[in-house]
């Protein structure tokens, strides 16, 4: 069996279930192999890898930024990070076409970053500045970036699921094999318009992948105290016609393989599928929170699971070399950096956008 | 020219649309096979197909989203909520995401959808199916709003609202559906926040909407006929844009403004043109503004309790006739 075999036989078995990791045990004989591979050639191959290592740390670091930058009060409103997450983010946008769309909650910034939207136009727009992706004008909960697939983040729970659909049927309509991708906490399956999309999407057979980051918090409350089944959204699936996934949310290889086989259904017009990821956010659920009511030691548990920490351990066990990941980890500081100053020397935006582009025709009038 | 009636106009204006541009798709609830609870949809399904005209699970959100979707990546949908009074379960789809997300987001999100929607009363239908609701999307910022009260206009601003780029809510009126009136022949494309006046007069404006426009003209003959005052009666069809300098101008010559409102009384879109006049046209009054409108109730079922809630010709009439002594 070649490799592309093996590898092809992988994604399948692993379309809908937790894969497995890399292959080094699988047999292998040296007829099949022409030369040498190392585990860090499988299906993720090293360039990708690295590539998903630079962005884990670009969300990680910008993440923590915009914390510092509130201490500072530099960001002002409300902010939702997403420190511990970053592994969908990334899993999910490294198996994504620039011209797929994205669509994600007030927890968005890892989100659009990873899309590509620039780090000083995430702060900038945090912070209230011109610079930023919306000049301002939506926040921290509305972080958009067009240009690059990122749709929009949506501050009301659940509302971006049925938005979502639409883009998945206009892309099935206009005969692209466009994606979508549809990110949102474990609180939103218990939200009616959770519901009204799962099942419109299956129905119409919809390219839109739904993606639930378990965090295990609805805000300030455990989950389990608040749903019905155990998986608030991997449980639910079976009502919508749907496969039964759940995923490491911490690993982002397995984020990414288990991301990719989805988009690859839905690309081919097999419709729509629903992944629950387990994870856990660091901080609180929004800059208010210091998330005292979560049990002693549970914080403790889940940073022996960082994903960025556990990311970077597989790279060194797979072989990178140190001296690699330190100059990725140095650069992606430096241009965290960059960005801060980019977003802190920019101008709050001019008072002339407030009547601005309500109406396509850049203007607000509602009478003439 | 040929007659139609308002429900035919309504399909004609649609068919004309999708006809003319390909991103132009149409879904909502029972829309397709079934041609539309109040058979408004006729004959689009059997032309254009299940691919363009695509019926709904009873999903307002996913409908509204869904268009939504569709509008920010190419398409120009067109969706249908069955009844206006449903807007109460995806109000956080029209008022809270489409209205806000061309602004929030500087600009780089344009939405160019129609919603159309059964509006206001008369089939007996009770409290959660008879509402006027045009003064819900009248005070959201984001939306465009209109409300034909003719066969011709309303296939022309179905067709203006589907051109339009922003996100257009068609208020349609129940008890419009089964009037006749002229439509011209061929393609008609109306102009969005445009006022008509359909009756000139000399003595006071009536400004109205929808069923409204049609009891307006009623009591404008009768008042002349029977008491001899002349009324200028304005159909503004439009509340976003609002034709402000047609409803001026009226009443800086009749020196007198009524109002004929479905809606309930409490912020009626009726308050807005009363509160404009009054900072922009008051010099020109001879009398306190007056509004005719439904009292500020949930609206009864019986058809006598409801013919007695909405205004009518007789109010309009006695009221105009009364205050203008």
């Amino acid at each position: 069996m070649n490799l592309r075999e093996r590898r092809k036989r992988r994604d399948a078995a692993s379309a809908y279930s937790t894969p497995q990791e890399a292959t080094e045990n699988d047999s292998m004989t040296a007829l099949d192999q022409p030369r040498p591979l190392s585990a860090a050639d499988d299906d993720i191959g090293r360039e990708k890898r690295l590539r998903m290592f630079r962005l884990l740390l670009e969300l990680r670091l910008t993440e923590k930024r915009a914390y510092d930058l509130f201490l500072q009060n530099l960001v002002k409103g409300t902010s939702h990070l997403s420190l511990g997450q970053e592994a969908v983010a990334a899993g999910f946008a490294l198996g994504m076409r620039r011209d797929d769309y994205t669509f994600c909650t007030y927890r968005g910034h890892a989100h659009t970053l990873a899309r590509g939207a620039p780090m000083s136009g995430v702060l900038g727009e945090l912070m209230g500045r011109e610079c930023g992706v919306t000049a301002g004008k939506g926040g921290s909960m509305h972080l958009t970036s067009v240009e690059h697939g990122a749709m929009g983040s949506y501050a009301i729970v659940g509302a971006h699921l049925p938005v979502a659909c639409g883009a998945a049927w206009s892309a099935q309509y206009r005969g692209t094999d466009q994606v979508t991708a549809c990110f949102f906490g474990d609180g939103t399956t218990n939200i009616g318009a959770f519901h009204e999309a799962l099942n419109f999407a299956a129905v119409w057979k919809l390219p839109v992948v739904f993606v639930c980051e378990n965090n295990l918090y609805m805000e300030y409350t455990p989950i389990g105290t608040v749903t019905a089944v155990e998986h608030p959204a991997a449980d639910r699936a079976a009502a919508y016609g749907l496969a039964r996934t759940i995923v490491d949310g911490n690993d982002a290889d397995a984020v990414f393989r288990t991301a990719s086989a989805a988009f690859a259904r839905a690309r081919a017009g097999q419709g729509p599928a629903l992944i629950e990821a387990m994870t856990y956010r660091h901080s609180g659920h929004s800059r208010a929170d210091p998330a005292q009511y979560r049990p002693k030691g549970e914080l403790d548990e889940w940073l022996k699971r960082d994903p960025i920490k556990i990311y970077r351990e597989r790279l060194v066990s797979l072989g990178f070399p140190e001296v690699d990941l330190g100059a990725i980890e140095a650069d992606t500081e430096r241009r965290v950096n960059e960005a801060t100053e980019a977003a802190k020397a920019s101008p709050p935006p001019p008072l002339t956008l407030i009547e601005k582009d309500l109406w396509a025709d850049g203007g607000v009038a509602w009478r003439n | 020219m040929a007659e139609l009636t308002y429900r035919e106009a309504v399909a004609a204006g649609i068919a004309q649309e999708m006809a003319r541009d390909e991103r132009v798709v149409f879904l909502g609830e029972d829309i397709g096979a079934a041609g539309g609870v109040f058979k408004a949809t006729v004959g689009l399904f059997e032309r254009f197909g299940p691919r363009r005209v695509r019926d709904t699970p009873i999903s307002e959100q996913a409908i509204i989203g869904a268009a939504m979707g569709a509008a920010m990546t190419g398409l120009r949908p067109i969706a249908e909520i069955m009844f206006s009074d449903f807007f109460g379960v995806c109000w956080d789809m029209i008022a809270n995401e489409i209205a806000k997300t061309r602004y929030m987001t500087n600009g780089q999100i344009s939405l160019p959808l129609v919603i159309r929607t059964a509006n206001g009363a008369g089939s007996r239908f009770g409290a959660q199916h008879s509402q006027s609701v045009e003064n819900w999307a009248m005070a959201i910022p984001g939306l465009k709003v209109v409300a034909p009260s003719t066969p011709a206009d309303v296939k022309a601003l179905i067709a203006a609202a589907v051109r339009d780029p922003d996100p257009v809510i068609v208020f349609e009126h129940k008890s419009l559906y089964a009037v006749k009136g002229e439509v011209p022949d061929g393609e008609t494309v109306d102009t969005l926040g445009s006022a008509k006046v359909l009756h000139p007069g000399k003595d006071c404006t009536i400004a109205a909407l929808a069923l409204m426009v049609p009891r307006a003209l009623e009591a404008a003959a009768r008042l002349q006929s029977e008491h001899g005052i002349s009324c200028e009666v304005i159909d503004l069809r439009s509340l976003v844009p609002l034709d402000t300098r047609t409803l001026l101008a009226s009443v800086e010559k009749t020196a007198r403004l009524y109002t004929v409102e479905e809606n309930p009384r409490l912020c009626g879109w009726g308050a807005e043109i009363a509160s404009i006049v009054a900072e922009e046209g008051f010099w020109n009054l001879d009398a306190p503004i007056c509004r005719i409108t439904t009292p500020h109730i949930p609206l009864p079922a019986a058809d006598r309790l409801e013919d007695a809630t909405i205004p009518s010709v007789d109010r309009i009439v006695e009221t105009v006739r009364r205050t203008m002594d």
